[in-house]
């Protein structure tokens, strides 16, 4: 469904990523990990075109999508929940869902959405007329993902769902992950919560120092001593 | 005294809505490109001469007004397409710059060809029936086009008001002001939303720029100048990048002026009687009415105080970062 | 070593001089007034690089500050007469100075007035500095810009001093090629020297990012604060050289479209550069006394600032560090054995 063959994106001078391939089957969950300033989250941003890659190439369902920008990409069915949730704070939550699907034309379909997002996220329904920005942290990731999910996508991109989440929270967002994996959703999923992201993932892909250093099976890749060592070791997970 | 104040009220509220209408402006493309688009004051210049040339071809103020907000809304979109997209992204002080390059080319292209109209430099703006003359009740007598000004400002800000919360085109600009990237994720194409904010902007513009004109009764190709400058504070003072801050401030900065020109001179005004002597001469001594003429600067004063006290104005919240 | 390295500008500074003879020999007023201009645009534009294209924190109000160098020095070396005449109501104490003492043919008077008026305009920057330097990015630019229209309405509504909106003339012709040859040349010295002093590194490498500088120890608030002072005293002295030049002037000089083109003249040339902001003034110089010539031919006026203001764009928009970006011309260099010389470049 997703393939990036030899990426390579360059911040001026600096390659922050170089030859990076990962390919994503539909109804797959893969994960992207690796350590702080990997380069996971400037990969995400080439394939929804916030960044050029500056070599190598990215297909989507068989379209060369390297030089596409960023609302073909969101029209095409990929859907980027950016780190750090990035909501509209002095926007309602109401809005912020609209937001998420202001491409789309068939109201009937996108209230339709609206109501199967708010199932999965029923918090959110108490809130729709509150600004974004008085929400909690965990309110806050689900009105993201919320958001993503209001343009359909056929690719989803979650990057660092769980960050700064109280523990409790973190279970949920992966709870979520996993009940959207199950309702066939291809997940692409970039996270430093390595524990969990191997749990609920099919696949996943390390990467070190912009490159991609190992790739595999995500249940192999839990046993893998090397990453044991530098990600899963001594509980020295960062949640 | 209380048909002073009545008038004062009226001339602030009046000053306020052409404040507004055009920080607005300022206020929406500032939101989106971080660009303060100094050139926005040429805009209203331009339609005030689009105005007065259609005015002094003997059109109606009814086929005046659409030709002019078209033609400033066509002049907007086309400054926007040729100086400003492609230096999108540039450090901030670069694209302020250019936006001053842009207002030279509009003020010098306005000089140039009315000198070749055989015009001069000033020209005296035809009053179109029905904003001139005055309004009197009772004893209360105002410019009828003060009036039109505040009228108009709120029935315009509100049909804003309308569109940047119900459609969904509304929505992006707000979305694209608070954080570009992320709308750009929600496939809002930015191309198209600045075109937005550029054209409505131009739009409101083109209708303080007639106002204004009325006002002066003449104008010239530099009469975009202050203007400008005074809705950029009355941005600030809302709060950069917010409509409604933009309103805000440019009713505050309205007041703040019409409240200091009051004030200059007050103890010579005030009816004999109404104060102690001494008080009047304090006031005379303190609030001299040469005070009116320095109004521009304590307004600047105003704006540098606000820009240090609170540089996020009184709506505005803090930058964030910008990057994903 | 350090003599081959001065015999470049050397060279340059004795060239000028023999020129600067030539012309003043020639009796060509036109051309002399033409360079006279040119100098005084050199010192504004060095003098804003300093404040503004070092700094990365551009100030609008650099000729403010010139209008005041322009009216203080004026108001000093104004024949009592005609001071008496033009200005009435100046205070006692200011109505009977006349610095019109000469050493020889040399008008000390004029000297003093113009350090004076440097020295006032350096006392009021100092706060106003202090004030706007804690801002950055546009807002220090229209907040300086603010400063320029307050001073402007003060020198508008100041009639004691300046006579408000009336001409402020009868001011004696001192400025010739030599004086404002002499203080472009001590300009280009300091702002050449501060550029390479500790304080102009430490300019440079907080324009670039202001956190990161601060976070590795480079002071922000004084390297700032000193370029706008000594910015500020070289567009008085600019001023004052004006004003001794035209003779004759009133505020509306001294506002939005001089300021302008003093940043064409800085932005063409490159921020930063010393070398830069010379060429730039040049360049705009001679291009608008060519654009003039062809405005009074055709009567198209309005053209060459339209075409001044669409080439800044173009410089802008293709080429953002202007023609030489930060570099100078290495005129120090220019002596230097030719394989030194290859080697430095990179």
């Amino acid at each position: 469904m997703l393939e990036l063959t030899g990426v390579e994106i360059r911040y001026g001078n600096i390659r922050a990523v170089r030859d990076v391939s990962l390919t994503v089957g539909q109804g797959e969950l893969i994960t992207l990990i690796g350590s702080n300033g990997a380069g996971k989250t400037t990969t995400l941003r080439s394939i929804s075109g916030l960044l050029r890659a500056s070599a190598g190439r990215i297909m989507f369902e068989g379209e060369d999508i390297t030089r596409a920008p960023t609302d073909r990409i969101v029209a095409m069915g990929i859907s980027h929940c950016p780190e750090g949730r990035r909501i509209f704070g002095s926007l309602t939550v109401g809005e912020n869902l609209r937001l998420g699907a202001v491409t789309r034309a068939d109201r009937r379909a996108v209230a339709k959405d609206l109501g199967e997002v708010l199932e999965i996220f029923p918090v959110l329904e108490q809130r729709l007329g509150q600004a974004g920005g008085t929400l909690s942290g965990g309110e806050q990731q689900m009105l993201a993902i919320g958001r993503a999910l209001m343009s359909r996508p056929r690719l989803l991109l979650l990057d660092e769902p769980s960050l700064g989440l109280a523990p409790l929270m973190v279970e949920r967002i992966f709870a979520t992950i996993a009940e959207l994996k199950r309702q066939g959703l291809t997940i692409l999923l970039v996270e430093q919560n390595v524990h969990h992201a191997l749990d609920v993932a099919d696949r996943a892909y390390v990467m070190e120092t912009g490159r991609m250093s190992l790739e595999g099976p995500a249940h192999v890749l839990r046993r893998d001593p090397r990453v044991e060592q530098a990600y899963l070791g001594g509980g020295e997970v960062r949640a | 005294m209380i048909e002073y104040v009545v008038q004062q009220v009226v001339n602030a509220l009046a000053a306020g809505s052409l404040y507004a209408l055009m920080a607005v402006g300022l206020a929406m493309v500032f939101g989106i490109l971080r660009l303060i688009n100094f050139a926005h004051g040429d805009l209203m210049m331009i339609a005030a001469y689009v105005a007065a040339f259609g005015l002094g071809a003997g059109l109606a103020l009814e086929l005046t007004i659409p030709l002019m907000v078209g033609g400033t809304v066509l002049v907007g979109l086309l400054m926007e397409r040729v100086a400003y997209r492609p230096i999108r992204g540039a450090p901030d002080v670069a694209t302020l710059l250019s936006s001053f390059a842009v207002g030279q080319i509009l003020q010098n292209g306005t000089l140039l060809t009315t000198r070749l109209a055989g015009q001069p430099t000033l020209i005296a703006f035809p009053a179109p029936a029905g904003l001139g003359g005055v309004a009197a009740v009772g004893p209360i007598t105002v410019p009828l086009v003060n009036i039109v000004s505040f009228v108009a400002g709120i029935v315009l800000l509100g049909m804003l008001t309308v569109f940047v919360t119900r459609t969904n085109l509304g929505l992006s600009m707000r979305a694209a002001a608070e954080d570009l990237s992320a709308a750009q994720l929600m496939g809002i194409k930015v191309n198209r939303v600045v075109a937005t904010a550029f054209a409505i902007g131009s739009a409101l513009a083109a209708t303080a720029g007639l106002l204004f004109a009325v006002q002066a009764g003449q104008i010239n190709p530099y009469i975009g100048f202050t203007p400008v400058l005074k809705a950029f504070i009355a941005a600030v003072i809302g709060g950069f990048g917010s409509i409604a801050g933009a309103v805000l401030g440019g009713y505050i900065l309205g007041a703040l002026e019409v409240f200091v020109t009051a004030v200059a001179g007050i103890g010579d005004i005030l009816p004999p009687g109404s104060v102690s002597p001494e008080v009047r001469a304090f006031l005379q001594q303190w609030l001299p009415s040469a005070l009116a003429s320095y109004r521009d600067a304590i307004v600047f004063l105003f704006l540098i105080l606000v820009l240090l006290v609170r540089p996020q104005g009184i709506l505005g919240q803090r930058d964030r970062g910008d990057s994903l | 070593m350090a003599a081959r390295r001065a015999a470049g500008p050397a060279m340059a500074v004795g060239l000028s001089a023999l020129a600067f003879a030539l012309l003043d020999a020639s009796g060509q007023a036109f051309w002399q007034g033409l360079v006279i201009n040119l100098l005084i645009f050199i010192i504004l534009t060095v003098s804003l690089n300093l404040t503004s294209g070092f700094t990365g924190v551009f100030s609008l109000g650099q000729i403010g500050f010139m209008a005041l160098g322009a009216y203080a020095s004026a108001i000093l070396t104004l024949p009592l007469r005609e001071k008496a005449a033009f200005l009435p109501d100046l205070p006692s104490w200011l109505a009977g100075v006349h610095l019109d003492w000469s050493v020889g043919p040399l008008p000390v008077g004029f000297l003093v007035a113009t350090l004076i008026a440097g020295g006032l305009v350096s006392v009021i920057a100092w706060p106003v500095g202090r004030v706007l330097m804690r801002l950055s990015g546009h807002f220090v630019a229209v907040a300086t810009l603010g400063f320029l229209v307050i001073v402007r309405v003060i020198l508008f509504n100041a009639d004691g001093f300046t006579r408000g909106s009336r001409t402020f003339s009868n001011v004696t012709q001192y400025t010739n090629l030599w004086w404002a040859g002499l203080w472009a040349l001590v300009v280009v010295y300091v702002v050449w020297r501060i550029k390479r002093s500790t304080y102009g590194r430490e300019m440079l490498a907080q324009r670039e990012d202001r956190v990161a500088a601060q976070a590795i120890g480079i002071r922000v608030m004084e390297p700032r604060l000193l370029a706008f002072v000594v910015g500020a005293f070289f567009a008085g002295v600019a001023g004052s050289l004006y004003a001794h030049f035209i003779t004759s002037f009133s505020p509306t000089v001294f506002y939005f479209d001089l300021t302008f083109r003093v940043i064409t003249m800085l932005v063409v040339g490159g921020m930063g550069s010393v070398s830069g902001s010379i060429v730039g003034a040049v360049a705009i110089v001679a291009l608008g006394e060519a654009l003039r010539r062809v405005e009074d031919a055709t009567l198209l006026y309005g053209l060459s600032s339209i075409v001044l203001a669409a080439m800044f764009l173009v410089v802008i928009t293709v080429r953002r560090g202007g023609l030489l970006g930060e570099r100078e011309i290495p005129l120090d260099r220019l002596f230097l054995r030719r394989d030194r010389t290859a080697d430095q470049s990179p």
